[in-house]
């Protein structure tokens, strides 16, 4: 067996030596183990809530209203049609000056300038700030000190900066995939500096850049927390008509759904959450799909 | 026309291939893009100054250490009392349970991604742990409450309450397993290959290799993989405001429920409270609290990874 291993020597992993394999193997299986925990716990909760929403995923789930009274025909139209508008304005917001502070950050800035080291620490801070901060943030300035009260575009601008971080750190590291020749190439040529970013460089990082964002507006149609205090818990029975409209989206309903104990509203909650996370699939899918279908080998 | 100018000099350096004059246009662009960064600087500024200011008002109505120190949180009583100990002790206790949950499974995860899965399975198995970090949380927290607790939980310890710290924090700690994985994963990844290779001359096994090489190389990168973990489970939202109550519960037992700091100001929060009032600041101050404790956690973490990049790369 030892003598075996060193034949095949040609891979690193057959190097190992094979002292004590009793426990070798249990302590491999032990970590196998700790894998499938995740894995069999997202299984578990797919499983269920699709078998709990079983009952009321039809179409009445997106043509009907929210309802308290009626929760046998209640839908959740008004949390789709508000978390389109919501994500929309936060793209809106998000996708610019996320890709324009990464160009900078990537291409323009001297490399370990003060002013890059102060941002690139910063934006992995904000990163892992809790979510509930930016609803803070959002309630204190856009709602209340911009009297942008309860509307959608207060929920898109506080959530743009929520997901800000993501966009900007995930579009760096595609436009560092595109080889430094190419940028080099179009200099000699006498392009000039924006001229090299906007033409060469920002074209070649547009796949690994749309993976990115689309990951980070997936973050945003899942996100509550920031939503709670931003008015999107009352009871919101009508779609969204412009910017300034009040609003509900899809998790803020299961959340009212899931603290009505009345089995009904259960059932709706699992349906919803059904929709939601197939949204989030799709999303995920489109991701990877671009991802896949252009990576470029350089 | 005129042609440009290229600087050709090698003593240029990096920047050599640059134009030596720059335009106008290209002053403004440049400028358009420092204002873009400046959005994350600007962004942390307004969460400082909104959290800052309501909070040194609230300051001037309630004493530090009794906000501090104080072990009774009743914000919306006509004689309220504003002591932050019950919120704090609820928010450890949550994040304690998930800790115990994600720090061996996601440790353990990362050291069979890195050192025993082969390349293929390694493609499906990663993104397939990383998919349960883009649960929404509201998701979460609907599990917790609806599966967790009243199915399982209930049937082991009959007198649990409904909303209970235990299910948030089992529940809580897979989700931070994703987080836990990938990070400590990327440490051990960046360990050279030459340190694993002696280890194996010097005739260990794989498990000996990984406990005792592996693992304490990556070990700063493993690290900053659990305070990075131990402060997102602190300032999870959703998952405790479902499925751990809003009872502010001065209490260690994790059958009880219990209140976060984050359950409160979510709770506080969505009611329509008027600017002014005392229990509007509050939210700003225990949020400052909040904010202050996962900043020095998420920079503690910064630095980790830093060390071992630094050493590694």
């Amino acid at each position: 067996m030892t003598a075996q291993s060193l034949v095949v020597a040609t891979a690193p992993l057959d190097l190992a030596g094979s002292g004590q394999p009793l426990k070798d193997r249990a302590f491999r299986w032990m970590l196998f183990a700790a894998l499938t925990v995740g894995v069999v716990t997202l299984a578990v909760l797919i499983a269920y809530v699709t078998i709990k929403g079983w009952p009321r995923l039809n179409s009445t789930l997106w043509t009907n209203m929210p309802s308290i009274r009626r929760p046998e025909r209640a839908g959740a139209q008004s949390a789709i049609t508000g978390t389109l508008w919501v994500i929309s304005f936060t793209a809106i917001f998000a996708l610019p000056t996320g890709i324009l502070a990464a160009l900078y950050l990537e291409e323009f800035a001297r490399p370990n300038s003060r002013f890059q080291r102060l941002v690139e620490i910063n934006i992995q801070n904000l990163a892992a700030v809790p979510s509930i901060v930016y609803g803070i943030l959002g309630l204190a300035v856009f709602a209340r000190a911009l009297a942008l009260g309860q509307s959608v575009i207060t929920a898109a601008l506080t959530l743009s900066l929520l997901i800000l971080p993501i966009i900007i750190i995930s579009t760096r590291e595609a436009l560092r995939a595109v080889p430094r020749n190419i940028r080099d190439g179009s200099l000699a040529l006498g392009a000039t500096e924006w001229q090299t970013a906007s033409r060469q460089t920002l074209p070649a990082a547009i796949p690994g850049i749309a993976t990115g964002v689309i990951l980070s507006l997936s973050r945003a149609v899942g996100e509550a927390a920031p939503l709670l205090l931003l008015g999107a818990v009352t009871f919101i029975t009508f779609n969204p008509t412009g910017p300034l409209s009040g609003y509900t989206t899809l998790p803020i309903q299961i959340f009212n759904w899931t603290k009505d104990s009345r089995e009904e509203f259960q059932i709706l909650a699992s349906a919803t959450i059904v929709l939601l996370l197939v949204l989030l699939l799709v999303m995920n899918f489109v991701a990877i799909w671009i991802r896949n279908r252009t990576q470029k080998r350089w | 026309m005129s042609r440009p100018q290229i600087a050709v000099s090698a003593a240029g350096g990096l920047g050599s291939l640059q134009q030596t004059r720059s335009r106008v246009g290209e002053k403004l662009i440049r400028a358009v893009l420092v204002a873009a960064a400046a959005v994350s600087i600007l962004t942390t500024f307004g969460i400082v100054i909104s959290v800052v200011v309501p909070t040194i008002e609230f300051f001037s109505e309630v004493s530090v250490t009794d906000f501090l120190f104080g072990t009774v949180w009743t914000p919306l009583f006509a004689d309220g009392q504003f002591g932050v100990l019950p919120l704090v002790t609820g928010t450890l206790v949550i994040t304690a349970i998930a800790v115990v949950v994600a720090l061996p499974l996601g440790l353990g995860a990362a050291v069979y991604l890195s050192e025993y899965a082969s390349d293929r399975s390694r493609r499906v198995l990663k993104p397939t742990l990383e998919l349960l970090a883009g649960i929404p949380t509201v998701v979460f927290g609907f599990f917790a409450l609806e599966f967790v607790t009243q199915m399982l939980l209930v049937r082991i310890f009959p007198d649990i309450d409904i909303f209970n710290a235990l299910s948030a924090g089992l529940v809580m700690g897979v989700m931070i397993i994703p987080t836990i994985a990938s990070l400590s994963e990327d440490a051990m990844a960046a360990v050279p290959s030459g340190l694993r290779d002696g280890s194996y001359a010097l005739g260990s096994t794989k498990r000996q290799t990984a406990m005792k090489v592996v693992i304490p190389a990556a070990l700063s990168g493993i690290v900053a993989a659990f305070v990075l973990g131990i402060s997102r489970a602190i300032g999870e939202t959703m998952i405790v405001t479902i499925a751990a109550g809003l009872e502010p519960n001065l209490s260690l037992n994790p059958l009880q429920g219990m209140q976060t700091m984050t359950s409160y100001i979510a709770a506080a929060g969505s009611g329509d409270l008027s600017t002014g009032s005392i229990e509007y600041k509050s939210i700003f101050a225990v949020g400052f609290l909040l904010f202050v404790m996962t900043f020095l956690m998420n920079m503690v973490s910064i630095r980790l990874v830093r060390r071992y990049r630094q050493a590694y790369q």
